[in-house]
């Protein structure tokens, strides 16, 4: 199994999700996100683990990065969708993998992104009282001591 | 709020929770009816940290993460930031990595199984056993690289010092002596009446929840689920080892532990056939200019944990752009809730210790 | 004699049929048997607790120095180690537990992060910049990262010779 196949089966099933491959990752479009993840954990491949799931602030946009496993085809496999940095919003995959609660409160702690419909989105890590979001690329705290650079 | 319903707060001060967790309990009498994990308590923000550091400067910090196993944590890094740039370390690095990374394995799972011990009453005795047979290893650390717990000896295309006769003469002192001792361990605690009475068939976890809430490593080995990164996705020389994958049958808690036991069986004879097969070479590598890391990798190493895996993003320049860090504890510890509903207090902290968490890795 | 400098706070020592008569002020005699039975809190907070657990073990043996029975009540102990970083959401906890603790107290800042933030004091936004910082007044600081048990024996002995030697805060 490689990326190709999954890209051209997620094209034929999901048209509008917008489906490529960009530097071995499957980027889809955020609204056809649930349903292609759906697919792809119950679909023939069986994705059933969620290795990771994280964000990458790339200041005009945010990445949220999902890594999924096979253990059937033996296959990892790196979902990316692009979301606006302006109020990020995502639907949540808590539903498909139960790993994916605490991956999500982590995100949103982290990086401020909301996972709609998810079942308890708290902070994880900081504190309730926290403000900011601190692995944002914005994010600046009087807590933070620069290291001197050489 | 159920009527009748107790909160207990446990930790984050507690001997029981292995370091700064704080778990909320909701108890109906002795049963619990609601676990809830709280963490952060030790959120040091090494992924922030990351994004100032260039690749070789944050292996330290890798140390610092499960400070149980510091050197399968250097060595998960490493060979990520290896990936991403496209680097081969030397044959002889190689197997010295091996080595380090399976008596790291075996220290740490010393002090998971006599911490787990304590945990259900046994006080003192098997933690005093394992700290002893853990400071040979740790003794074995120091001579290699002079630190006995932060080690930083694995590095990126390299090692940081080379293995002397000394040393290795200390390491086959060690395996002969070791395969004797834990022969011991069984004798005092897996045939042990009283310990498996508290342990058998309790916080048994379902193959299909441990896999959905992303369990791995020895938790989900002992559901007899057979994975095993060293064996499925073979990295360093682990295809040119004999070694078995011990599964469990129910995944309870003394499956969980057996696992951990038969383990350390398997990684003396890794150990044993890698010191046996090093080549010659120079291992140790200098570096002058700092990485300028491009393109992205998903790397993952089987770490005494689980699956332990780092995401690495790069940019051209000389720090990572983004780093994040998936550990093995993260995602054990988050089953807890399914698993000690419905059990008495002390149940549940069997379940806790039988997890074998570190709350360096889960917080980072 | 050499028995007189091995008490602390004894005055004067004479041997007698069947023992010694020992006269002191009660206050140095009763520091002597403080400093003697410091009982540290069963309190990890990151990596340097593993090696306050070597110290604890049979190579190392922090029980010689009257400190091995590690209570997991600050109610009934004498001595905080602060084995590990402090950050911010664990900040609370940990000053509610020296307040819990009777007096005499002590603290012992063990390693560099609970000295000054250490490794994670440069670029991070969750972690408080030592015990100092926090507000616990800290006895003896042991550096490294993390210490040796060895140096934290070291430590202990600093505090045993301080407790001898100066004014009790409890005595002032």
């Amino acid at each position: 199994m490689d990326l190709l196949t999954v890209v051209q089966a997620v094209q034929t099933m999901f048209p509008d999700a917008a489906a490529e491959a960009v530097a071995g990752a499957l980027v889809i479009r955020k609204e056809a996100a649930f349903a292609v993840l759906d697919q792809l954990k119950n679909g023939p491949s069986r994705f059933i683990s969620l290795q990771c799931l994280t964000a990458v602030d790339r200041k005009e946009a945010l990445d949220v990065v999902y890594h999924l496993y096979s253990f059937d085809v033996r296959f990892l496999l790196t979902v990316k969708v692009v979301l606006s940095s302006e109020e990020p919003s995502i639907d949540s995959v808590a539903s498909l993998w139960d790993a994916a609660n605490w991956f999500e409160r982590e995100v949103y702690d982290l990086f401020g992104i909301k996972f709609l419909g998810h079942p308890d989105l708290r902070r994880i890590l900081n504190p309730d009282d926290w403000a900011g979001h601190p692995l944002r690329k914005s994010f600046a705290s009087s807590d933070i001591i620069q290291k001197p650079l050489k | 709020m159920i009527k009748d319903e107790l909160v207990i707060n446990m930790g984050p001060q507690h001997p029981s929770t292995h370091g700064v967790l704080f778990l909320e309990l909701r108890l109906n009498g002795e049963i619990v009816n609601d676990c809830r994990p709280h963490i952060g308590y030790l959120h040091r923000s090494i992924e922030k940290v990351a994004e100032s550091r260039t690749l070789t400067q944050f292996i330290p910090f890798t140390d610092r993460l499960d400070y149980l196993a510091s050197m399968n944590n250097n060595l998960g890094f490493c060979l990520a930031a290896e990936r991403l740039l496209q680097i081969e370390a030397v044959r002889r690095a190689q197997y010295l990595r091996v080595i380090v990374a399976e008596l790291n394995r075996i220290a740490s799972h010393l002090l998971a199984i006599s911490t787990f011990a304590q945990d259900l009453g046994a006080y003192a005795t098997a933690l005093f056993y394992a700290m002893r047979d853990r400071q040979k290893i740790v003794q074995i650390f120091d001579e290699l690289c002079g630190q006995r717990l932060t080690y930083n000896y694995v590095r990126i295309g390299g090692v940081s010092g080379d293995m002397t006769p000394k040393i290795a003469q200390m390491i086959r002192d060690f395996i002969a002596s070791e395969r004797e001792i834990l022969k011991d361990y069984d004798d005092l605690l897996t045939h042990n009446i009283i310990f498996k009475a508290r342990s058998k068939n309790i916080g048994v976890l379902a193959q299909d929840i441990a896999l959905s809430y992303g369990v791995t490593g020895p938790n989900l080995r002992a559901t007899g689920f057979n994975w095993d990164v060293r064996k499925d996705e073979p990295y360093l020389v682990y295809d040119k080892l004999d070694f078995k994958v011990s599964l469990g049958t129910v995944g309870d808690a003394w499956d969980r532990y057996f696992v951990r036991v038969q383990e350390m069986r398997e990684s003396l004879k890794i150990v044993e056939q890698a010191l046996a097969a090093l080549p010659e070479g120079d291992p140790v590598v200098k570096v002058n200019k700092p990485f300028r890391p491009n393109g992205e990798v998903y790397m993952r190493t089987e770490s005494p944990r689980g699956d332990l895996g780092f995401y690495i993003v790069g940019n051209g320049e000389a720090f990572p752009y983004r780093l994040k860090i998936r550990a093995p504890s993260f995602s054990n510890i988050s089953v807890l809730p399914v698993m000690a509903k419905g059990l008495n207090v002390s149940d549940a902290v069997c379940v806790l210790g039988s997890l074998d968490i570190v709350m360096g890795e889960i917080d980072r | 004699m050499a028995i007189n400098e091995s008490i602390p706070g004894a005055a004067y020592i004479e041997k007698m049929p069947g023992g010694q008569l020992i006269l002191g002020k009660s206050e140095e005699l009763f520091a002597w048997a403080k400093s003697s039975s410091l009982w540290p809190l069963t309190f990890g907070l990151a990596c340097c607790a593993i090696e306050m657990m070597a110290a604890g073990s049979s190579d190392y043996d922090i029980d010689r120095f009257g400190s091995g029975v590690f209570r997991a009540s600050p109610r009934q102990c004498d001595v905080m180690i602060l084995s590990g970083t402090i950050c911010i959401k664990m900040g609370d906890s940990i000053k509610r537990l020296y307040a819990q603790m009777p007096e005499p107290k002590y603290v012992i800042a063990m390693g560099n992060c609970a000295i000054s933030g250490g490794i994670f004091y440069h670029d991070t936004y969750s972690v408080v910049k030592g015990a100092d910082a926090l507000g616990i007044p800290v006895d003896v600081y042991v550096a490294g990262c993390p210490p040796r048990p060895e140096n934290l024996l070291h430590g202990l002995m600093k505090l045993q010779d301080k407790i001898n030697t100066k004014k009790d805060k409890a005595a002032v």
